[in-house]
């Protein structure tokens, strides 16, 4: 959009004016984890003595060295890695199942299952209610409850569908039927082909969600050597149980550490998401227009 | 299947069911398809629904929910008649209308900035970095709050120790808990709600800028009269979802920020059902509780559709 519009004095003051704001706007937004980074390779000292101000003070990993050495960090690490690729996996293969036949025109029933499906958007039966269903399931303090009582968000199945709708040409699938290509075919052969960008899309989302939840790991499992990273960041930072990671003989030793560990936490349990962050950016706003479209 | 009972009938109703039988002939493939997903929403999503009558029982382990006796509106009423049920319904109310009216308009701002600026370099990185934060988990948000707003070492204190004002713990004081709320909120999501309002802006036409440049507009006059206009559409249907869900406040990041000083005012209807619910294991009641707060979040919905629909013809069906 190159509209070329001669400033005046006043549009030059406002423009100042915008600049200026969204200057700030990526301060505020950057100052807080560029902190956080720094105090994560700084001293135990500098951190807990407040020296650190932007850039890290006296460069040192301990904390990391402190966290690769601890095995309950090890094994959440692991089993948020094991949630995010089999719960993706999951969502996103159950979301194409039911997108693709609800974008066909011929699918008979399709406007009966998308109330039914979207229903679920408005109402609900409530916590305890899908706690119980998913008890009765005998999927309590399994790796399944987290899996799969959320697998499918109707969100992403909407922009799946409108996907499928726009990008798929009813000739195509006219042509195919003319060979005689049965819809299993049609589908391994011509639409997942056709829809990288969406099954992009579907995996970034999924993916993001499920390496960020905690919510379902909180209420369905028991047993720690099952918990996600969240749950165990939880407990450390929020609940303040160093859980015996800071094994430093002397009181103060190990309550510097502690507070350093939180802030290298942040960073290995943010990390594997903001690396790939800058490189996917566009799939995720290519999705919410997808969905914004028409929702 | 039901095809030949029903070619008696009037032709339309035939015409139906032969379409039906046929494209079920036809794509057969396609309806095994979709047995999954919808067992998975008739499972985790319609079943629970069922389930809800617990809340017209008193909940028996041995009986299970079909078993257990019917008690009608007894726990409804006793949750009525808590003097914690107007907390509740306040505390949920003042964050959510706080949310609303802070959180609602600075993506709108954002975006309507973002769109004058002429340099495509700096609104990329406007917009990369002010997204970012949404990729946060809510556990590494609240941490992060935690942490800058700890009584003691906590960045913000020490800044203020540095001008030598002294140390507050603000998240101990019940008066702070919506603004720490709403504002870290705002901090995470700002840049990613602006996306869909830069995407309405981009779809305005362009003729009517160039209109705006004719008639020698000023650019704050253009926003008022071309941009706005433009993305009001949009803005509605954001406001009947945001307004639609004021009393859906979220559980997870309230939870988490919870503690015993603030709770006064921190303690909300989802994190109250999970406290009754699944830590004290009072089913019946919490599930009351529950369905109450989905009901109402059913009706608000409806009803500012229906008045959106009434007044700007902009709904969401």
């Amino acid at each position: 959009m190159s509209r070329k519009i001669q400033d005046s004095t006043n549009d030059k003051i406002f423009m100042i004016f915008v600049y200026a704001i969204l200057c700030i706007v990526l301060v505020v937004v950057i100052y807080p984890l560029i902190y956080i980074v720094s105090s994560s390779i700084s001293s135990p000292h500098a951190v807990t003595s407040g020296q650190v101000w932007l850039w890290p003070v006296d460069i040192s990993f301990t904390g990391y060295l402190t966290l690769w050495y601890t095995p309950m960090i090890k094994t959440s690490y692991l089993n948020s890695f094991i949630y995010t690729s089999a719960g993706t996996a999951i969502s996103v293969v159950l979301t194409i199942m039911i997108a693709y036949p609800l974008s066909r025109k011929t699918f008979y029933g399709r406007s009966a299952i998308l109330v039914m499906v979207t229903f679920t958007m408005l109402f609900s039966g409530g916590l305890i209610p899908t706690y119980l269903v998913v008890r009765e399931l005998g999927m309590i303090d399994t790796r399944w409850a987290v899996l799969i009582p959320n697998a499918i968000w109707v969100w992403q199945m909407i922009i799946a569908k409108s996907f499928f709708q726009s990008n798929i040409p009813e000739e195509l699938l006219e042509a195919s039927e003319i060979d005689g290509c049965s819809d299993f075919r049609f589908i391994s052969s011509v639409v997942l082909p056709l829809s990288k960008p969406i099954i992009a899309v579907l995996v970034l989302m999924y993916a993001v969600g499920q390496w960020n939840a905690y919510f379902d790991a909180l209420i369905y499992l028991k047993s720690d050597k099952l918990y996600p990273l969240q749950l165990i960041l939880r407990s450390i930072i929020i609940q303040n149980n160093s859980g015996g990671i800071a094994d430093v003989g002397l009181q103060v030793q190990r309550q510097q550490l502690t507070e350093l560990l939180k802030y290298s936490l942040i960073v290995i349990a943010t990390l594997p998401v903001l690396l790939i962050y800058p490189f996917v950016q566009r799939y995720f706003v290519q999705g919410m227009m997808v969905g914004s479209i028409k929702g | 299947m039901a095809l030949n009972r029903n070619t008696v009938t009037r032709n339309i109703k035939r015409g139906v069911f032969e379409e039906a039988g046929m494209s079920f002939r036809k794509h057969w493939q396609l309806y095994l398809l979709v047995i999954p997903p919808v067992l998975f929403f008739l499972i985790f999503k319609y079943y629970p629904m069922v389930n809800a009558v617990l809340a017209f029982k008193d909940y028996n382990v041995i009986k299970g929910i079909w078993g257990s006796p019917w008690v009608g509106f007894k726990h409804f009423r006793m949750f009525f008649e808590n003097p914690v049920f107007w907390t509740l319904v306040k505390n949920t109310l003042v964050i959510s209308f706080y949310q609303l009216l802070a959180g609602f308009p600075i993506p709108i701002l954002l975006a309507l900035m973002l769109n004058e600026v002429r340099s495509a370099k700096f609104k990329r990185l406007v917009q990369l970095v002010s997204f970012a934060p949404y990729f946060i988990s809510t556990v590494v948000m609240v941490s992060i709050i935690m942490l800058f707003l700890a009584p003691r070492l906590g960045f913000v204190n020490t800044a203020f120790n540095y001008f030598g004002l002294e140390s507050k713990n603000y998240l101990g004081d019940p008066g702070m808990f919506s603004s720490i709320f709403v504002w870290s909120d705002i901090w995470q999501t700002a840049g990613y709600s602006a996306v869909v309002y830069l995407a309405a802006l981009a779809a305005v036409d362009p003729t009517l800028y160039e209109a705006a440049k004719v008639d020698g507009a000023s650019r704050i006059q253009k926003i008022m009269n071309v941009d706005l206009p433009g993305i009001l559409p949009t803005i509605t249907i954001i406001l009947i979802l945001n307004v639609g869900s004021v009393m859906a406040l979220g559980f997870e990041k309230i939870y988490l920020l919870q503690n015993k000083l603030n709770i006064s005012s921190s303690e909300v209807i989802s994190t109250y059902v999970y406290k009754i619910g699944l830590l004290n294991a009072n089913y019946s009641f919490a599930t009351a509780v529950g369905l109450f707060n989905s009901v109402i979040n059913l009706v608000l919905l409806v009803a500012v559709n229906a008045l959106a629909k009434r007044l700007s013809n902009n709904s969401i069906w």
